[in-house]
């Protein structure tokens, strides 16, 4: 199954003379947990919005589980928390939900257990205005559970979240996944898209800069040399791996080599009188791509003006 | 139609919990009692003379605030505060969901807009057909009281006049609850959409059929008002004039009139809020 959940066409919101999202075109496929990766105030949000059919697109199109984003029939299919909970101040945490499931023509008996998944059983019957940030963000997230949807859209699920608030969340997630939900996650956190998400669309600037799988966007793994005299490892690195392949990054070498060349490249350094201090395998993080990414658009933003 | 039940079940569920509601429709009642019964009882047994019943004999005190008289009394403060009530209870409904949020959690559960505003609308509404026998109970409640305290001969009402009375409050505060609704909605909240709709019904209705006395165009404008067709339509039960008239209570349009234009409001507004709900968007 390779069915997409989520497509959008070149998706254009514009407020006033702001382009807030600009021709954004990003599928989710079934099954995956997608990770919407971008800085506050990129876009992720509204093109959120525009993908449950919240807000209305400029121009382009979205399509959910193959229909027109917002139609009632997908609405029923997808489970959402966008820009924050909205629930009522006045009510229980459990009313609210009850609430909601009146809404979905589901039975109570789903809010339970939506409660429960969590872990805000036993606070179930405070008022929502009495709950903390992490808890407000929980029984958002408990709405977007009810009634199994095939799609969970969920709006920087972490915010507000203790560390360990955070890790339950991830789990949550992981296990959605396993159960063959699809989950699009839209974060600013980089490490936490990096451990849970099978793909990965980057938005900046309302553009999307990449979309791809998390292990494609960080790219081969290099070598950190770090070597005396510096010079002459440079020399050798260069020769072994290719003139373009090494960089400088301090006191150390940064090369292009996967780490099954280790050796090889140790070998030649001893050789040439190199005295080798660490040779070690390192993966780029996605913070390191991520970064990289929107210099270069902000690199390009000011070649343009 | 199932959204719309579902929804209509949803909003019934919040807005029973909700104490704000409970408050509005509390503050209805005490005023009833208090204007329709206690302060004329009390100017009935001490004889004294107050604001809301200069010039009335002892006799008509009386007859006022007997069982024979709830068709009037029913109806009688909806022109004014039953109305700007059930006004604020429709801002507060429509209004308050922007700014918590709810409207956009609404939205995304499954009715389409259509079918989650319809619901609310029938949950308000529901509030308001319930608010106005409750009235009535009340009134006729109190009025027994004084005829048993009193040792009064109890005459009821005719059922056509109860009849022709409940209709027109089911009209005259489902009018205004619909206007709060649109207000909050135009609005995004309930504040604004409370103090304007209140200084428009209570205040700038009032100084304009005070211009429409002077100039034509003006008056004929006053005349298709939401605050005429509902003083009007009370004011062709209660009557108009006399020793002591009622605030907001008018004879400017005849009954059949007014039942017709407050039946094109109960029309439009809704419309009106349906249409601009489908077309915005939610943030």
């Amino acid at each position: 199954m390779n069915e997409n959940v989520v497509q959008t066409r070149d998706l254009t919101k514009r407020y006033g003379d702001r382009l807030a999202v600009d021709r954004v075109s990003m599928t989710v496929k079934r099954g995956e947990v997608y990770g919407f990766l971008g800085p506050n105030g990129a876009g992720k949000t509204t093109t959120l919005r525009m993908m449950l059919g919240l807000v209305r697109p400029a121009s382009g199109a979205a399509t959910v589980l193959g229909r027109p984003a917002g139609t009632p029939a997908v609405t029923a299919r997808v489970g959402a928390l966008v820009e924050g909970p909205g629930f009522y101040p006045y009510l229980t945490g459990r009313d609210n939900l009850r609430v909601m499931a009146r809404y979905r023509e589901l039975p109570d008996s789903v809010v339970e257990e939506a409660l429960e998944r969590v872990d805000l059983a036993d606070r179930g019957g405070d008022r929502f205005k009495a709950y903390s940030l992490g808890m407000k963000q929980r029984l958002g997230v408990a709405s977007a559970l009810m009634g199994d949807p095939e799609l969970i859209v969920l709006d920087e699920p972490t915010n507000g979240l203790d560390p360990a608030g955070m890790a339950d969340m991830r789990r949550l997630i992981v296990e959605l996944a396993r159960g063959g939900q699809t989950v699009l996650l839209s974060s600013h956190l980089l490490d936490e898209v990096q451990e849970i998400c099978d793909r990965v669309g980057v938005i900046s600037h309302g553009v999307l800069l990449r979309e791809s799988t998390v292990s494609d966007l960080r790219g081969d793994a290099s070598l950190a040399v770090r070597g005396l005299p510096v010079d002459r490892a440079l020399a050798v690195a260069m020769r072994v791996a290719g003139d373009d392949a090494v960089r400088v990054d301090g006191d150390r070498l940064l090369v292009d080599l996967g780490p099954e060349h280790a050796p090889r490249l140790t070998r030649a350094l001893v050789e040439d009188g190199v005295e080798v201090h660490e040779v070690r395998g390192v993966e780029r993080t996605l913070e390191e791509v991520f970064l990289e990414m929107t210099r270069e658009e902000r690199e390009e933003l000011e070649a343009v003006s | 139609m199932s959204t719309v039940i579902a929804s209509t079940r949803a909003e019934l569920l919040r807005l029973r919990k909700w104490p704000a509601v409970w408050v509005t429709l509390s503050a209805w009642m005490a005023l009833t009692a208090m204007f329709g019964y206690l302060f004329n009882y009390l100017s009935y047994t001490t004889g004294d003379s107050s604001f809301s019943n200069e010039g009335a004999t002892t006799a008509s005190l009386l007859q006022e605030i007997l069982p024979g008289n709830v068709p009037n009394v029913l109806v009688q403060g909806m022109p004014m505060f039953g109305g700007a009530l059930m006004m604020v209870l429709g801002a507060i409904v429509a209004g308050n969901g922007y700014g918590w949020g709810t409207w956009k959690t609404v939205f995304a559960q499954g009715p389409s807009r259509t079918s989650a505003v319809v619901g609310s609308l029938l949950a308000l509404a529901t509030f308001v057909v319930l608010t106005v026998l409750a009235t009535l109970a009340l009134c006729f409640g109190l009025s027994l009281l004084v005829a048993a305290v009193e040792s009064q001969a109890v005459t009821w009402p005719s059922a056509g006049d109860l009849a022709v009375s409940l209709g027109a409050g089911f009209l005259v505060m489902g009018m205004w609850a619909l206007a709060g609704f649109l207000l909050g909605t135009v609005a995004r909240g309930p504040a604004l959409s409370v103090g304007l709709g209140l200084v428009w019904a209570l205040v700038v209705e009032n100084l304009l059929r005070g211009v429409g006395v002077l100039l034509g165009p003006v008056e004929a404008f006053t005349k298709v008002l939401p605050g005429t067709s509902a003083g009007s339509l009370v004011g062709s039960i209660v009557g108009v004039g006399g020793p002591d008239p009622t605030p907001g209570v008018l004879d400017a349009l005849t009954g059949p009139q007014a039942t017709a234009l407050l039946a094109a409001y109960v029309v439009v507004l809704p419309v009106v809020t349906l249409v601009l709900v489908r077309r915005r968007d939610v943030a």
